[in-house]
């Protein structure tokens, strides 16, 4: 094992199909037109010397390192500008060109300090590297004034800024703009007082900077480094795996020194992420070794009583021996569990194997229950497949992009600073959204086309007023949708998105949106050479959420926008393995791949494999748990890494089904809020101690790689294994590979799938098969997924949500995410994120705030029919009067004892979206806070007792 | 709400979904395959024990697709 630093080609790769022939050195080479001679030269093994270039950013040309002869050419040209050219003939090294690099060499080192052995970038210095490479031995200058004595920047938490080395080569400021897209950085003055200025030459985390870390790659000297590798000094060697946080699933190379985790480096290759990264996945992986892990199994009888820490093996017979007498007492569907979607595939998969084969029913949900189980229903029931269309790449071909209920810069970060060149190259853009995302107007260089304003709840009305000017207006692609799609369900939802109630003047009254701008959108939307829609949870996390999820898969068939590349319904998931979570079979009515559990062939298929009698119908989903266990005849549960007691909603209702049940059982790295009503708690490994895969949104199988030793000794899928079989159910896996196996095997868009494979090509977009052996980016270019092949239109009736507003709840509440944080916060909140967000805050508009005397850094009451809780209150206008916004990262905001149990009426998912509330000033915590905070303060220390004794 | 209201609101919300279509005997199937489909048996029990009790806050495509999963049942 080593480092195995990738090799940086200088300059970006050149798309081009044309290719041209040239001489360097005297060798011949070949390169597609475009491409540099900096790059076409490393293609062949010649490293040309370089500073200001590097291959993640356009070529800059100004340290003149690089610089070449071109035979029958002028000059010295920089071989990171030049473009090759057929029948050059360059010379890279030469006397004369040696000069002028020593020269150049000289010149920068006359004004960096000498102190390279006690450098945090020794070993991993560039200037160091160039210094050797041109053959530098003295410097003949002694400088009156240098920068020596610059001051550091320590003010963000994961990196230094030492302005005394930096050589001001721009690359991180060009990394900031081309890469990132914040343009937060830029360069300060001019000649000698040249800079790197982060905004007006404000300290880091007083800019605009969002800390994703692409200036840091793009250093090539220690002035931005790592503080973990000036602490910890150069990792030693790197393995790729795949970040845990958001469903962008981005690759990373983890750079370790020993079983340490030096740094997490976004990998170049990786086809996600194309070597950029967000400050979660960077930066905020401190969490995994935090001294909250919990190390050691612990059983108790009460949830009022201690935990006592046992061995792995009394603990897993105490839980196993647990849901034996719950189900020989109750019966067979007494018990049920839960999966993750921050667990990996395979571990997905033996969850609802043992639920499934096991437990004998099929009691299995997830945490896509309440996010993206309305695009499961919607996508499948249109389209045929549960899954986005596109890959993330394919936004770089969208001429409009219509973003719904999704806020990329910040849940998505790494897929919106894509999403963000494609913008500032030209594309337009559509936000519907009641809040004014940073896409809308924030974002350097961008500014949305059209922000269809909706008031919360009006989703469906909105579609549909968009798809009745497609319609009426005759910009539908009839071609498209006659031979493509269903013609009876076209025209009868033709008939039906006709009519005059649809249209956007008759809407305007429910959504608030000015019908010109429907109008506008729609006609923006239909004549897009290449329109694209992505979404969020502000689609699916309604009464509605699959209507409008088929609204939006009727939009794109009615236009053409499918089965190409730069088209496409995007749904950006939330979490990791969302999407892998849904594939596995997670859902109570379906297997792996989708199938209905009451397909006798399917389950006949199971059974067969499984060697077990496999239950044809379907079982509980997570909110009917609850409710069966307040019924009691739900009593059992086996909860593997979510943390339902902080994120499902209507939080009394979940709190007092928890502790109806006779045993849960959590499998998690921490204590979480679900875990203080449970009865077993089984440690769990971070995405650092396991192997496996995760599937993205793009639907990508990427590898998870275990690259530290678990630290309660077992990954999660041996925990599960061993719980099967003290369950009486055998499992006898010795490797995730051979899950993975399994998967492939009884699973038709995953049989080409296996450890070998996405080994080879770094990762594998599913459908893969026998038809695609190399994986699908792009679904449905010649056929749709239906048994028929044919799309299916679907009536889409606005109907309006229950949760009404009134005098007494006269606003209403919405939730969505920030950069830094994560979901719960279990992860981010155990790291130095918290410096950009200590704690989810109330956004209320002025006017709205002004009526209830609230300034920002109140105590703001927020009461809905459901609860009461309190939240610091910040005055914005991003929000529009009469709508108030939270996150919800932390358990003690309580922002799910207010939301309601209204739900989507296909899948359940809950109505986060739409909470009628009222706000006002108070002066302390909710009750319920209070009460919350003194119990779980008692659950710690039920904790501690245990810990103290084992 | 109670167990059996939240069941009523359940098939309610599906049946506003099919009710969109003109055809109500299509509607009504509609709805009974999704609760079919998705609903886990002591669920189905229940509201088809809740119509056959008459069936007091469900909606009339809710009552119509309830009799057919009753029927169903009787099979």
């Amino acid at each position: 094992m080593s480092i195995n630093k990738e090799q940086d080609f200088g300059t970006p790769a050149s798309a081009a199909s044309q290719t041209v022939a040239l001489e360097i050195d005297g060798f011949t080479v070949t390169a597609p037109v475009g491409t540099s001679i900096m790059r076409a030269a490393a293609s062949i093994g010649i490293d040309i010397p370089k500073l200001c270039a590097t291959d993640s950013i356009e070529p800059f040309g100004s340290c003149r390192l690089c610089v070449v002869q071109i035979e029958g050419g002028r000059g010295m040209p920089a071989s990171c500008t030049t473009p090759v050219a057929e029948g050059l003939k360059v010379c890279t090294q030469n006397p004369r060109l040696a000069d002028v690099r020593r020269g150049i060499m000289e010149l920068y080192i006359s004004d960096h300090p000498l102190d390279c052995l006690t450098c945090s970038a020794n070993g991993d210095c560039e200037l160091q590297d160039m210094a050797g490479a041109v053959g530098l031995r003295e410097v003949r200058y002694n400088p009156v004034e240098t920068h020596l004595q610059a001051v550091k920047d320590e003010s963000n938490p994961y990196f230094s800024f030492d302005p005394s080395k930096c050589i001001v080569c721009s690359r991180c400021v060009r990394a900031c703009e081309e890469t990132q897209g914040t343009f937060a950085l830029t360069l300060d003055g001019r000649g000698f007082d040249s800079k790197v200025s982060p905004s007006q030459n404000q300290a880091f985390m007083d800019s605009e900077c969002v800390s994703c870390g692409a200036c840091v790659q793009a250093c090539p000297t220690a002035t931005l480094m790592e503080k973990s590798v000036i602490d910890h000094g150069q990792p030693e060697h790197a393995i790729v795996t795949t970040c845990a946080y958001c469903g962008v699933g981005c690759s990373f190379r983890a750079e370790m020194k020993g079983e340490q985790v030096i740094r997490m480096v976004p990998h170049k290759d990786g086809k996600a992420n194309h070597g950029h990264s967000c400050v979660k996945g960077r930066f905020a992986f401190g969490y995994a070794t935090h001294k909250d892990r919990i190390t050691k199994p612990m059983i108790r009888a009460s949830i009022k009583d201690a935990w006592q820490e046992v061995s792995w093996e009394e603990a897993i017979n105490h839980a196993a021996s647990e849901f034996n007498r719950i189900q020989a007492k109750y019966g067979k569907d007494s018990i049920g569990g839960i999966t993750s979607s921050r667990c990996t595939n395979e571990e997905t998969y033996l969850v609802q194997k043992l639920i499934r084969a096991g437990f004998g029913n099929n009691n299995v949900d997830t945490c896509a229950r309440v996010c993206h189980s309305p695009t499961g229903y919607g996508l499948k029931q249109t389209f045929g497949e549960s899954s986005g269309t596109q890959d993330f790449d394919s936004v770089m071909q969208s001429d409009v992009i219509m973003v719904i209920g999704a806020n990329p810069t910040d849940g998505h970060p790494v897929f919106g600073s894509m999403m963000k060149k494609r913008l500032r190259q030209g594309a337009k853009l559509i936000v519907i959204d009641p809040r004014e995302i940073d896409l809308v107007s924030n974002s350097p260089h961008i500014k949305a086309d059209f922000h269809l304003k909706l008031r919360p709840s009006t989703n469906v009305a909105v579609i549909n007023a968009l798809a009745h000017v497609v319609i009426t207006e005759n910009l539908a692609d009839d071609a498209f949708a006659l031979e493509r799609c269903d013609v009876a369900s076209f025209e009868k939802w033709k008939t039906f998105i006709a009519q005059d109630y649809h249209s956007p003047e008759n809407s305007e009254a429910i959504t608030g949106v000015p019908a010109a701008d429907i109008r506008a959108a729609a006609r923006l939307y239909a004549t897009a050479n290449n329109g694209a829609i992505y979404y969020g949870l502000g689609v699916t996390e309604h009464s509605q959420g699959s209507t409008m999820v088929i609204g939006i898969a009727n939009l794109a068939m009615a236009t053409g926008n499918l089965g190409r590349d730069g088209v496409g319904v995007n749904p950006l998931r939330g979490q990791n393995n969302v999407q892998g979570s849904c594939d596995m079979g997670s859902f109570p009515h379906e297997y792996p791949g989708y199938r209905h559990v009451s397909d006798s062939d399917t389950r006949n298929l199971f059974q067969q494999a499984w060697q077990a009698e496999l239950s044809p119908e379907p079982g509980l989903r997570i909110p009917n748990m609850f409710d069966a266990a307040m019924d009691k005849t739900f009593l059992g549960l086996y909860v593997e890494g979510e943390d339902i007691a902080q994120s499902d909603p209507d939080t009394q209702h979940v709190l007092a089904a928890l502790r109806a049940m006779e045993c849960v059982v959590v499998q998690d790295i921490f204590l979480n809020e679900t875990a203080k009503f449970a009865h077993v708690f089984l440690p769990g490994a971070s995405f650092l101690e396991k192997n496996g895969t995760f599937t993205n949104a793009e639907r990508r199988i990427s590898p998870v790689r275990k690259v530290m030793t678990p630290l309660a000794g077992y990954q999660d899928w041996e925990v599960t294994q061993m719980l099967s079989n003290a369950m009486g159910y055998p499992m006898n896996y010795s490797h995730p590979s051979e899950i993975m196996a399994e998967i492939a095997s009884l699973t038709p868009s995953f049989q080409g799938v296996s450890y070998e494979k996405i080994d080879e090509l770094g990762s594998i977009q599913w459908p893969c098969n026998e038809q695609t052996p190399s994986g699908t980016p792009i679904m449905h270019r010649e056929t749709f997924m239906r048994d028929n092949g044919k799309g299916l239109f679907m009536l889409t009736e606005f109907v309006p949500t229950a949760e009404r507003t009134n005098q007494k709840f006269p606003l209403i509440l919405t939730t969505g995410r920030i950069l830094s944080q994560y979901n719960v916060g279990a992860q981010t909140r155990r790291t130095a994120n918290n410096a950009w967000h200590s704690e989810d805050r109330l956004e209320i508009h002025p006017h709205d705030a002004e009526d209830r005397g609230l300034k920002t850094g109140d105590w703001a009451g927020i009461k809905s029919r459901a609860g009461e809780t309190v939240l610091r209150a910040l005055i914005s206008e991003r929000v529009q009067p009469g709508v108030v916004y939270t996150t919800f990262h932390f358990p003690e905001s309580g922002a799910n004892v207010i939301t309601t149990d209204n739900s989507d009426w296909a899948t359940n998912c809950p109505e986060y979206k739409v909470t009628a509330v009222q706000v006002s000033k108070v002066s302390q915590p909710s009750e319920w806070q209070q009460e919350y905070h003194k119990f779980s303060e008692n659950q710690l220390e039920l904790l501690e007792q245990g810990m103290a004794n084992g | 709400m109670n167990k059996i209201d939240n069941l009523i609101k359940m098939a309610n919300d599906i049946s506003n979904f099919f009710n969109a279509d003109p055809d109500k005997e299509l509607a009504a199937d509609g709805v009974a395959k999704h609760i079919m489909r998705g609903w886990e048996p002591r669920m189905r029990h229940d509201i088809i024990n809740h119509y056959q009790q008459g069936g007091s806050g469900l909606s009339d495509l809710a009552k119509m697709a309830i009799a057919k999963l009753s029927e169903q049942a009787k099979v």
